[in-house]
């Protein structure tokens, strides 16, 4: 491989790059982790057996994912960008022969309310969605960093080289972007204050430590674009004076750990990384740093004592971290997702960007849109957009057509949305008002089915485990809350208990060590906001209205229905079901666990819930 | 020297001090447990929290890890600060009924009620014995080990220390299991509150700084006229 010089040198690569590219057909082929799980791997195969053995001018591209995790595995059909989802290796050829006619098979097409949607930029999910960051997920290849050369890749990088790091820092400055990881401080502020520390050795770190449950932007980054989250941050570490770098990653995340690793090596073989970065006498590197998958090491001041071997646990501020970081040193942390962002503010200015979204937050979010909707997946929208559009627009509503109670939104420090507020736009601000936070992006949507006590009791859990137990208030505060959660939850609560947790939950935000505990909270409060009916009909009528709660329900099988053909009997893990064959059967309520398999495996609708 | 102001009275602190140190050079207590002169600041137990900020934009910090800086304005005993404190003793407490130093910290700041199931614990995960140990004995013979409600201090693997020289450092400095109270039984979990038995001197009335016990005037030794009407006005003039 050559090693680039200079900007023109990068210029030249990209032109051979593309004058080498067969001008045929594309497939894009699903294949982050998620697609992976589904399968994409044994579907890749057989795409290239089906290329192989029809000997067609086909180009199989292997990318990460495409964001629409309803339809993994799926694929991508280029240049007219076709979409084929749920594929199975069988459909392969099929499909293979329909690209090289250039036909569309319209058996795996998306469908939605009774219509087709053959193209990409048709289907309902895609076409609200704003795709700055994630746009280039199908197209590239992550372990080809010529790929991301063809596509203008790290353009930005060689055009900030030329710049001096102030008139970078005002780019990113006047552009308004806001941290991505959570607590959205400007991160043009951040830059500034770092740049601003006296000494030789600064650090610049990617925080990639992404834990909230249902939360998954940031391996998906990772893994399908590596080198755009690089180029970022060599970006901001030239322009905060960093001459090394980390980049925290969960080694849950192998296949991003993997790509990511990849990319390093190739960008230091071209001279993108490493001495004398595009022959301006620049020099950064970037080691990798798998952490081991503790909630409290996102936070920064538990990050840097992890990666400095140190037990993961946060530390007071001041100093800062930007004053008196990792080692001692100056150090800047940024979230995978705002450094994705940094080579397009470069690259197209920070008058388009702040073009984008409303008067405080700009730019797009990606959020993770999982739970009780019907398109779920990696949503990448610009600030503003009310929860409603990527709820009910982007997402297609509830799938069984229970209605849609509410959306949790930021993970386990985040908060609970109920849905007279969906008219709500999407921003810092409007967010934190309701009670809730944007938090990394995770967005959970909860239809009637869900018990909001449950909701908070499962954060809680979460939380009381994920502490790291430095401080009084978030260690020994989460375990008392999730203790009334529980005495709720079974009954035993009496009416103070509300009192009690709220009283908890605003000593703990007040007095809270670091960002972890401060919101852990959050769960708490939103869902006693919006919905402390629900509390109060657990504590005072003794019932959970959503049939969730075990103490409250009961399991009962109707002996009209019944055909008594043993199978509750034989699925029963306690063995609480009697009854002869062919006779009706009947659940011994004693040793009943509710778990609720009986209800599954019956075929006629015998066993019934009683809230 | 930076110029702070507390509690009302400004002085010029040594630059590099905390505000606990300034707070304590004027005479003022800020209760404190897990902070001790000769380790590192640990800012785990959060009792010494203090209100800073004027006007409007206030909020709680400990005291014992927060530099003094020009113009810092610090109310080491506004109503949020102590009950904020209280909620945290309680959480204390009932987390380890047993130490002397919790009941004692109870009995002074006047808390009355314990509303958490007593869990009976002996270790409050202070760090001051990890801290002795690794700071002052150089042996860093013990450590923390898990996080969140399966957090422990311990010995690498439970196993006897090879780093541990038995030279008692921890436990000189626990303030959990050597001086042990023993007035709390599984019915009242706080105790016979023998450090309560003086009389509480109350200071000066000075803003929120209501009472040296941190009651809301509930003993009735100094006179409490509509101090809450007082202090709102003053807040007043203050945002003004």
């Amino acid at each position: 491989m050559v090693k680039l010089k200079s900007g023109e040198q990068l210029d030249k690569y990209c032109e051979d790059i593309l004058k080498k590219a067969r001008k045929v057909p594309m497939i894009a082929i699903s294949s982050g982790t998620c697609g992976q799980a589904r399968g994409s791997l044994k579907l890749i195969e057989a795409f290239q057996d089906a290329v192989k053995e029809i000997k067609g001018e086909v180009e199989i591209k292997i990318t990460g994912c495409h964001g629409f995790c309803e339809a993994e595995p799926n694929v991508i059909v280029f240049p007219d960008e076709i979409f084929y989802r749920n594929l199975k290796p069988e459909n392969a050829k099929k499909i293979v022969q329909a690209t090289l006619k250039g036909e569309v098979v319209s058996e795996f097409v998306h469908k939605e309310g009774g219509k087709d949607f053959v193209y990409l930029r048709d289907i309902p999910f895609y076409k609200k969605q704003m795709r700055i960051v994630l746009g280039h997920n199908p197209k590239i290849d992550p372990v080809n960093i010529e790929d991301y050369i063809a596509f203008g890749g790290y353009n930005s990088l060689a055009k900030a080289l030329h710049r001096r790091p102030e008139e970078i820092i005002d780019e990113i400055k006047r552009s308004g972007i806001r941290g991505r990881g959570g607590a959205g401080f400007p991160t043009g502020r951040k830059w500034e204050i770092a740049g601003s520390q006296k000494g030789d050795v600064k650090y610049f770190i990617c925080n990639a430590d992404e834990g909230d449950p249902g939360a998954y932007m940031d391996r998906s980054l990772l893994e399908g674009n590596p080198h755009l989250v690089m180029e970022g941050m060599i970006i901001g570490a030239y322009a905060t004076g960093a001459t090394e770098g980390w980049i925290y990653v969960r080694n849950e995340y192998p296949l991003a750990v993997k790509h990511v690793t990849m990319a390093i090596e190739k960008a230091t073989e071209l001279g993108l990384l490493g001495d004398n970065i595009l022959g301006s006498g620049y020099n950064f590197r970037i080691k990798i740093v798998r952490g081991a998958g503790a909630f409290v090491c996102g936070e920064e001041t538990a990050l840097i004592r992890s990666i400095e071997g140190k037990r993961g646990e946060s530390r007071q501020r001041p100093p800062f971290p930007a004053v008196k970081g990792l080692f001692g040193k100056p150090t800047n942390i940024n979230n995978v997702e705002t450094l994705a962002n940094i080579p397009k503010i470069i690259e197209k200015g920070s008058l388009w960007f702040s073009g984008i979204g409303t008067e405080t937050s700009k730019g797009t979010k990606i959020f993770s849109l999982v739970g009780k909707a019907k398109n779920t997946g990696l949503v990448e929208v610009p600030m503003g957009i009310t929860i409603n559009e990527i709820v009910h627009d982007i997402g297609g509503g509830s799938p069984d057509g229970k209605a849609i109670k509410a959306i949790q939104s930021g993970g386990p420090s985040g908060g609970c949305i109920p849905r007279e507020l969906f008219d709500l736009p999407v921003d810092y601000e409007s967010l934190a008002n309701a009670g809730a936070i944007m938090g990394s992006g995770g967005m959970i949507v909860m239809d009637e089915g869900t018990c909001m006590v449950d909701i908070a009791r499962y954060f809680t859990n979460f939380l009381r485990e994920e502490s790291c137990g430095k401080c009084v208030p978030c260690r020994e505060g989460t375990q008392r809350m999730f203790e009334i959660l529980e005495d709720i939850s079974a009954g035993k609560a009496q009416e103070e208990s509300i009192e009690i947790l709220e009283e908890l939950g605003s000593v703990m935000k007040d007095t809270s060590l670091c960002g972890l505990g401060q919101t852990s909270s959050n769960p708490v409060r939103s869902t006693l906001r919006y919905f402390k009916e629900e509390y109060l009909a657990h504590i005072k009528k003794k019932e959970c209205p959503a049939g969730v709660c075990k103490e409250f329900i009961r399991f009962s099988i109707d002996p009209q229905k019944c055909i008594g053909c043993g199978l509750c009997l034989k699925n029963c893990p306690q063995g609480a079901i009697t009854g002869e064959l062919k006779k009706p059967h009947s659940i011994l309520p004693k040793q009943c666990i509710k778990c609720g398999i009986c209800m599954d495996v019956c075929k006629f609708n015998a066993v019934f819930k009683k809230v | 020297m930076p110029k702070v102001t507390i509690d009302g009275i400004g002085f010029d602190a040594p630059k590099g001090w905390t505000v606990l140190e300034a707070a304590r050079f004027l005479g003022i207590t800020i209760p404190t447990l897990c902070y001790h002169e000769g380790l590192s600041i640990w800012g785990g137990c959060r009792l010494c929290i203090v209100e800073i900020g004027a006007g409007g934009k206030t909020k709680l910090v400990t005291s014992c890890s927060y530099p003094v800086e020009e113009g810092l304005v610090v109310k080491t005993a506004t109503q949020r600060v102590i009950h904020a404190r209280k909620v945290i003793l309680e959480l204390l407490i009932a987390q380890c009924p047993t130490s002397k130093k919790l009941q004692d910290l109870a009995a002074k700041m006047g808390l009355g009620r314990v509303r958490f199931k007593p869990k009976w614990e002996k270790c409050i995960y202070c760090g001051l014995c990890v801290r002795m140990c690794e700071e002052q004995m150089m042996a860093s013979a013990i450590g923390s080990v898990n996080r969140g409600n399966k957090l422990k201090i311990t010995t690498p693997f439970d196993k006897t220390s090879e780093a541990c020289r038995r030279c008692g450092g921890c436990m000189y400095i626990c303030p959990a299991c050597t001086v042990r109270c023993e007035g709390p039984s599984p019915e009242n979990v706080l105790c016979g509150r023998c450090e309560n038995s003086m009389q509480p001197t109350c200071l000066d009335v000075y803003d929120h700084y209501t009472c040296w016990m941190g009651l809301k005037g509930d003993c009735g030794t100094c006179v409490q006229e509509d101090l809450d009407k007082k202090c709102e006005a003053k807040d007043k003039e203050e945002a003004k």
